[in-house]
């Protein structure tokens, strides 16, 4: 077998293999400094539509935080939603808004600035907040944007800061 | 199994993934238009200089919203880089908008992406006067007569993007 005469670990295709393997990794890695949305266990999203319903009914309404961008959350955001400050840079804003909260306060966060798997903010906030011990937590699950997944639905929006 | 077959999976294996490894997920080809004609605008460039959109009637503008939290957003830019310096002198204007909330972070940014198309900052007015900028990245194609030719948004085939414009060009230069 020509394939083996060298050392099996030594053989060029295999090298090869495990260097392209490597940079893969590398390449996952430098993709993924941020915390990804994926991380968010899937019992606490909550879907566009389920909060949309629910922003309709007659129920106690939770609190609604948008973490990402400011300018996007003046152009468009959930009626009755505050602006959080962009939790993937870390300004503490959201840490402050919440300080003085029960841990029990239904709180929901969303972003919708980037598609959900490369969202730099929407990770950062839940781990922030579930850290603090909130119970009940629910990060609303946005597949590509704001504009696409929310506005074009043709769900309730507000404008201004 | 013997090491041959496991080499040669492997192998296949990092060929096949390598492409997904990558870009994240799959890309998206232009969307639907929202604006027919793409709306003026004058804003001062982060290098002092002021950029009025109208004067750049008679050439190709990609018109760029973009944040330097956006990861989608810096991957493009490089390639915008590279496309300015190659079409540039054939009619392609590559203009950036920044939407981040202040210009702090975009200077740190600029110095490290090495802009070769001006970048002026953005704002909510702007973005609804775009159709709604409600996600990033979203870049606009404006033909010379200023109207709106195509809108990428998400993860874009910059492969497909470049094409457009290299046929763009091509037919301004005719």
């Amino acid at each position: 077998m020509v394939l083996f005469r060298i050392k099996p670990h030594r053989h060029p295709l295999f090298l090869l293999a495990a260097i392209l393997i490597a940079l893969q990794t590398h390449l996952s890695l430098a993709q993924n400094q941020h915390v990804p949305a994926s991380s968010i266990p899937t019992a606490d999203l909550i879907q566009p539509a389920e909060l949309a319903a629910s922003l309709q009914s007659a129920s106690p309404k939770p609190l609604i935080l948008q973490v990402g961008s400011h300018i996007l959350f003046a152009e468009a955001h959930i009626p009755g939603s505050e602006y959080a400050g962009p939790a993937g840079q870390d300004t503490g804003t959201l840490k402050d808004r919440v300080a003085t909260l029960a841990k029990d306060t239904p709180i929901v966060l969303y972003c919708g600035c980037c598609p959900w798997g490369r969202c730099p903010h929407i990770a950062p906030a839940y781990n922030l907040l579930h850290s603090e011990g909130f119970t009940h937590l629910k990060v609303l699950y946005i597949s590509d944007n704001f504009g696409t997944d929310w506005v074009n639905k043709g769900y309730p929006v507000e404008k201004g800061r | 199994m013997n090491l041959r077959k496991t080499t040669v999976i492997l192998f296949a294996a990092a060929i096949t993934t390598a492409p997904l490894a990558m870009r994240g997920q799959s890309p998206q080809k232009a969307t639907q238009l929202t604006i027919r004609v793409a709306p003026d605008f004058t804003k001062p460039a982060l290098d002092g200089k002021t950029v009025h959109l109208a004067t750049y009637r008679g050439k190709l503008v990609l018109l760029n919203f973009w944040a330097t939290w956006c990861g989608p957003c810096l991957t493009e830019i490089p390639r915008f880089n590279t496309w300015q310096t190659k079409y540039g002198p054939q009619g392609l204007q590559i203009i950036g908008v920044s939407m981040d909330d202040d210009s702090a972070p975009v200077q740190k940014a600029a110095r490290k992406l090495q802009f070769t198309y001006p970048v002026v900052m953005g704002d909510e007015h702007l973005g609804e006067q775009y159709g709604g900028v409600l996600g990033l990245p979203i870049s606009y194609l404006i033909g010379p007569d200023g109207k709106v030719l195509a809108r990428y948004q998400g993860d874009t085939d910059l492969s497909q993007m470049e094409a457009r414009i290299q046929s763009l060009v091509q037919s301004l230069n005719r």
